[in-house]
């Protein structure tokens, strides 16, 4: 039976004006099917890695300019193509820093979409429906561009397959409440159109998916009645004679989904493959209205397969790659493992108990466990924990393991006698943990004054937000203050070591300045200036050599302790300047800065000088003769 | 194209001469200059600065000083001698001694009638300047000391002499001295040294501006006699000016600095000199500046010539916007025997005879082969006489050379059997064949072709027993230009002659008579040949125009019309440096082999009316730079189709200049 799988967040969300847009303009696979390219819908692109949720580059046209198709990924050349302004190519690779200084040409007619699959060439689909290879087009970026579109008649779908070894285009258009379909190969300049076959009048399909199988082209697509169809095209289609009327499009009606009320708004059906087909933002059939979930339907037997309720506001987008769905809902982009097994009646019905995999033995085994987890004393918990953890593989577990911190850290919360600390750490261990998966496990940990599992969390999280990074903050500072074992800095300054010890981690946590600002607020001077003489304690030792590495502990950069004390004297600097026990620190601070940029420009004078000697090229020596051969074209 | 073989040769020690003194006529836009080996060059502003003119040196001869009287050039000099030069025949007309001792400056009145020079025994002497030649009228009144520069007021009734500490304004009807300024000396250890004003400018306003051997521009009233204002430019000599409403100091340290006559804030009327701006574009000391209307000429030690556009008097991101540095004479020194495999490099005091080496391995694009033997000096000789060479020419097939001076043509017989050489000065040379501009052999080496005066080419037959006199060609025009090109056709038929005035003349050489003229393009050619086999005429022109002449049908050839029609693409018309040598690649009679200082390229017929290509200039290919080939003095096809190249790097020019006052340090 498919399933879907916990969760996690890629990224957030960076909202546009218009609420009912996700910021996300594209998503596309990249070199693997752990990273994608995820395409804003203003300026950035940004590469991601799936499995870290982590941001491994990002790049963005200047202001002013506006990405206007989803960047893809060439996978024979390694390279990025993405259109800005309709008419402006952009081709990087992944080791160009600044966007502007990368490869560009203009081209002639506007761009509706650039496509790239695996094993095909990149292709250019212009608004006015023509398709070029996007190397031929490149080696001559101002040739003019046919338009194959009627008037009126505007591109609202497109997509890439790979067929038999050729590549399509697919794009569907409306004209006049009408719509066409388009098949065209690149190579051979080769079209085909269909007449797609009227809805209810006025309705005209909320999403299309397309896919290749067996010599057939398989189109889905949604209307806003809950209707999906099926096309099946193929792939030897006649060829469009000019000017010759479009075909009527064969369809069977899929299924009907139930949409309530009313019709759907923002809503996407996808292909997951021959059975099964991801909806989103359709009701679910036995959940009331007003909640939004992600559905995987089996549409030989028409049943329901999986649901997961997605949190906030749904815009009708979803794709999918290698068993991974990405939704932008609410403020976040999450990524939702899937699993599609060869679906017969029975285990479509959930009936078929022999043909399942061993995984799905061990998570039938720990919902039986459900009980223990429930009732059972901490130390037999630890052991079942243990014995579960030791007996597969880590990746497989994942689902598994966040439902388990789950319930031991609810079950925590509710019974102050009941805390597993070991058995946490364990959990955290396994990197299958993320805050989102389970949000009260770190402020769980700070109650209890757990500081080491805290110091764990802050390290192997990569999603704690500001405001727990801060709580943490301040619970160190306000213990810190408390007990009196210090350590002296070079200066005097008496420092506590617990916070010293601790400190560490929250420096090294990811946090947007924005969002840190205001919660870094809330610190009394007393602590701020605390948290400063730590700050400039670790600065000067750590800019001396000497001190990196201190007790094994991961160490913050430079550039990381530097940008805390810029946060904190921009949250608290004019409480700071008048408070008397300041000022001897912020003098010193001062003196410190301009030391430094006094360094750095003279720095700075030198660099030109240093980089031209990496420009000079070892010149071959040349002596007062020779005899070469050269090839002249 | 396929495949070459290049012999790149980098052993022509070719030196340019230091730039000693400049004039600039800006009624003709001519630029004179003149090299420290007493070599004077003429440069047409006009026409992309091409180097029309070039007046061999002498020994003993050295111009410190040039001025031109309307379109008459004159030259003074260290030897004690005022010459005027022909500037038809490239010599000088007459040389007249001034009896004042060595002459530091020669300058004349805004009005032309009069030259005043400064001589080293403190007297200023005047010239009447005559139709055919100058006469000494008198003597300004003598001084003590060497009068190192001169400059007439324009109204030509006052000259200001600067001399050793101090300036003297002269009467220059009375020749009496009015007014004595006293230029102070350089502080420190140079106390005790006598500062030397190098250069003095007298404006109409009767300012007179100086620049002195401590480092200052110095503005004087001319009236009273006072000094109005100092600037310390350097702690080295400010060696040159040049004068307008701004004006140029050049210094020791390579650095030219414009002032300008501006009032210092804008509400304020009264207008002073500002000093504006600094530019360096030298190594080593610049000896020589010239104001035109919207450039600064500079040159000096470094034996470039610069010209740097004032921003402000041109549009900007144009052609004439860029800097131009002239390292390299737009003709060539060097002549290639083809079929011998030998080359002749000319230098101004001797000529010497290369072989090249020779490989047997073969091998892919980018490798160097094994030399197996080495290129190999054959001959230096020596020129007889004190003037210096003028031009030179190897025959194709190795077994004659020629050279000339303004005042003999020599003729030598080489013979080499692969390990000996011999030569033999050819005894009698037909006395029509007094001295040549350029010289040049046919292809089966029978014949010597001479270019004369007015434009007028002999011929010479060879033959081992003799050499005999066949015939003077004469072009119809009564030209008296020289000319500075010449090229024979491969088969014998043809010969074309180009001059001064933009002409090319071609001669059939069985008939011994004008054949045509090719219509006069208003920009001199700098190179041309003869297609091998469909006889057309192809020339490149100043301005980087190509244009193809058939000589049979004495028209245009459609390629070349289409070409004009289409336009050359603006990457090559924006190139600066003239192509020197064009050749054609027998192996595709549509490819043209051209170059200049820093490329070669070949210019394929077929493609250049083809639609323009992104990634190619309209089917120009540039080659150079894949092959780090800089600096080309010389591009040549051999008979055997491999190439030679001849490399002189600035950078090995640059080593063998002296050290300048200032060396460059690290990071300023």
């Amino acid at each position: 039976m498919a399933a879907l799988y916990e969760g996690y967040t890629l990224c957030g969300l960076v909202q546009a004006q218009n609420q009912s847009d996700s910021g996300i303009q594209g998503i596309e696979s990249e070199r693997d099917s752990d990273h994608v390219v995820v395409t804003d819908s203003t300026r950035s692109v940004t590469l991601y890695k799936v499995s870290d949720q982590k941001p491994l580059g990002s790049w963005t046209v200047k202001q002013g300019q506006t990405l206007t198709c989803s960047a893809v990924y060439n996978s024979h050349t390694k390279e990025y193509v993405a259109v800005s302004d309709n008419k402006v190519i952009r081709v990087w690779k992944e080791e160009d820093i600044i966007l502007d200084k990368a490869f560009k040409a203009t081209v002639s007619s506007d761009v509706w979409r650039v496509h790239s699959v695996p094993g095909g060439e990149p292709v250019v689909l212009f608004q006015r429906g023509a398709v070029r290879l996007l190397d031929s087009l490149l080696s001559a970026p101002q040739q003019p561009v046919e338009e194959v579109l009627a008037q009126e008649e505007a591109i609202r779908w497109s997509t890439t397959v790979i067929a038999e070894a050729a590549q399509f285009v697919i794009f569907q258009t409306e004209q006049k409440g009408d719509h066409f379909l388009y098949l065209q190969r690149p190579n051979l300049n080769a079209v085909q159109r269909y007449r797609l076959e009227r809805e209810e009048p006025g309705l005209s399909p909320l999403s299309f998916s397309a896919s290749y199988r067996d010599k057939h082209i398989n189109l889905l697509y949604l209307y806003p009645n809950g209707h999906v169809y099926q096309s099946v095209v193929s792939v030897r289609g006649p060829g469009m004679e000019e000017e010759a009327q479009a075909l009527p499009l064969p369809r069977n009606l899929l299924f009907a989904l139930p949409v309530g009320e009313g019709l759907l708004g923002a809503a996407s059906a996808l292909a997951l493959d021959e059975a099964h087909v991801a909806v989103v933002g359709v009701p679910h059939p036995s959940a009331g209205a007003g909640k939004d979930f992600l559905c995987i339907w089996n549409t030989n037997f028409q049943t329901l397969q999986a649901g997961k309720e997605m949190s906030g506001k749904i815009y009708g987008q979803l794709w999918s790659y290698s068993s991974k769905l990405f939704i932008p809902h609410g403020k976040s982009l999450s990524v939702i493992p899937y699993e599609c097994p060869k679906s017969s009646l029975a285990s479509a019905l959930g009936k078929l108990r022999q043909a399942r995999t061993e995984g799905e033995m061990r998570k039938i085994h720990t919902n039986n466990n459900t009980e223990i987890k429930r009732t059972a004393p901490v130390e037999e918990v630890q052991r079942e924990v243990e014995g579960l953890l030791s007996r597969s593989d880590i990746q497989e577990l994942q689902p598994s393991v966040g439902q388990l911190a789950s319930s031991l850290v609810s079950r925590s919360v509710a019974d102050p006698a009941f805390y597993t600390p070991g058995t946490l750490a364990q959990l955290v261990h396994t990197q299958c943990l993320c805050h989102s998966v389970c949000p009260d496990l770190l402020l769980l940990a700070l109650e209890r004054k757990d500081y080491f599992l805290c110091q764990l969390c802050l390290q192997l999280f990569p999603d704690v937000p500001e405001a727990v990074t801060c709580a943490c903050l301040k619970t160190f500072i306000r213990c810190s203050e408390k007990l009196s074992i210090v350590v002296v800095d070079a200066q005097g300054a008496v420092l506590p070591t617990v916070f010293f010890q601790h400190g560490l981690e929250v420096l090294q946590t990811a946090y947007s300045d924005t969002f840190l600002l205001p919660h870094l607020k809330d610190l009394s001077s007393q602590q701020v200036i605390l948290f400063l003489q730590y700050l400039q304690f670790l600065y000067l030792r750590y800019s001396q050599d000497t001190f990196t590495q201190t007790h094994g502990l991961r160490s913050p950069t430079l550039t990381q302790i530097m940008d805390w004390v810029c946060l904190l004297l921009d949250a608290h600097f004019t409480v700071l300047v008048m408070t008397p026990e300041a000022k001897g620190l912020l003098l010193n601070l001062h003196r410190f800065v301009k030391s430094q940029v006094r360094l750095f420009s003279e720095l700075g004078k030198i660099e030109g000088s240093l980089e031209e000697l990496q420009k000079i090229k070892v010149k071959k020596e040349v002596g007062q003769y020779s005899i070469e051969v050269i090839e002249l074209f | 194209m396929g495949e070459f073989k290049v012999h790149r040769v980098r052993f022509f020690d070719y030196m340019p001469s230091a730039i000693r003194a400049m004039a600039f006529n800006s009624r003709t836009e001519r630029l004179a200059l003149s090299r420290a080996d007493g070599a004077l060059e003429v440069f047409n502003f006009a026409d992309s600065y091409f180097q029309e003119k070039v007046i061999p040196g002498q020994d003993g001869r050295a111009v410190e000083a040039l001025c031109w009287v309307r379109g008459r050039l004159f030259s003074a000099g260290l030897n004690g001698e005022i010459t005027e030069y022909d500037l038809e025949n490239l010599r000088p007309k007459y040389t007249m001694e001034a009896y004042g001792g060595p002459v530091w400056t020669i300058c004349s009145n805004s009005q032309g009638t009069h030259l005043a020079i400064g001589c080293e025994d403190g007297t200023v002497k005047i010239f009447e300047v005559l139709e055919e030649t100058i006469r000494f009228q008198r003597n300004l009144d003598r001084q003590k000391g060497r009068i190192i520069s001169l400059s007439w007021h324009p109204s030509g009734a006052l000259i200001a002499a600067g001399m050793m500490d101090m300036i003297k304004v002269f009467n220059a009807e009375s020749g009496h001295a009015t007014h004595r300024l006293l230029v102070e000396r350089g502080v420190g250890a140079s106390k005790s040294r006598e500062v030397v004003v190098w250069s003095v400018a007298f404006l109409s306003d009767h300012t007179i501006i100086s620049g002195d051997s401590a480092g200052k521009v110095q503005v004087w009233d001319g009236v009273t006699g006072t000094l109005v204002r100092t600037h310390l430019v350097t702690k080295w000599d400010v060696l040159a000016l040049s004068d307008e409403s701004s004006l140029l100091a050049g210094t020791s340290e390579g650095t030219v600095v414009q002032f300008q006559f501006i009032s210092s804030t804008v509400d304020q009327h009264d207008k002073e000199w500002v000093r504006t701006r600094t530019f360096k574009n030298h190594t080593h000391d610049v000896r020589a500046l010239a104001h035109t209307d919207t450039a600064v000429v500079s040159g000096g030690m470094d034996t470039q010539l610069v010209v740097r556009p004032l921003l402000e008097k041109v549009e900007k991101n144009t052609q004439e916007s860029a800097l131009r540095k002239i390292a390299f004479p737009h003709r060539s020194l060097v002549s290639c025997g083809k079929k011998a495999g030998m080359l002749l490099f000319q230098f101004h005091g001797h000529l010497e005879l290369w072989r090249l080496g020779e490989s047997d391995g073969h091998g892919k694009p980018g490798d160097s082969l094994p030399v197996k033997r080495k290129p190999e000096k054959l001959i230096q000789l020596k020129r007889k006489g004190d003037d210096h060479i003028c031009c030179s020419a190897l025959s194709p097939c190795g077994g004659w050379l020629a050279y000339s001076t303004i005042s003999s043509v020599r003729l030598y017989r080489l013979q080499y059997n692969g390990s000996n050489i011999s030569i033999t000065k050819v005894a009698k040379l037909p006395k029509v064949l007094r001295s040549a501009h350029q010289l040049c052999f046919s292809s089966d080496s029978s014949k010597l072709f001479a270019s004369t005066t007015h434009s007028s080419v002999i011929i010479i037959a060879l033959s081992q027993s003799e050499c005999k006199y066949l015939h003077t060609l004469r072009p119809k025009s009564g030209t008296r230009q020289p000319v500075h090109l010449m090229s024979a056709s491969e088969d014998g038929k043809w010969l074309a002659t180009a001059n001064s005035d933009c002409e090319i003349h071609v001669y059939s050489l069985h008939k011994l008579k004008l054949h045509c003229t090719v219509p006069v393009y208003s920009s001199c050619p700098t190179a041309m040949a003869i297609h091998p086999t469909t006889s057309n005429l192809v020339m490149v022109h100043a301005d980087q125009q190509i244009f193809e002449y058939s000589l049979v049908q004495k028209e245009y050839t459609e390629w070349s019309r289409k070409l004009q029609k289409q336009g050359l693409h603006h990457l090559w018309l924006a190139r600066d440096t003239p192509i020197t040598h064009l050749t054609f690649n027998p192996r595709n009679p549509a490819h043209i082999i051209m170059h200049d200082t820093y490329m070669f390229c070949i210019i394929d017929q077929n493609l250049i009316c083809k639609t323009f290509q992104v990634r190619s200039l309209f089917g120009v290919k540039l080659q150079t730079m894949a092959y780090h080939m800089e600096h080309l003095l010389c591009v040549s096809l051999l008979e055997d189709h491999s190439l030679v190249v001849v490399e002189r790097p600035l950078l090995d020019i640059a080593s063998q200049l002296p050290a300048p006052v200032r060396q460059k340090k690290f990071a300023t």
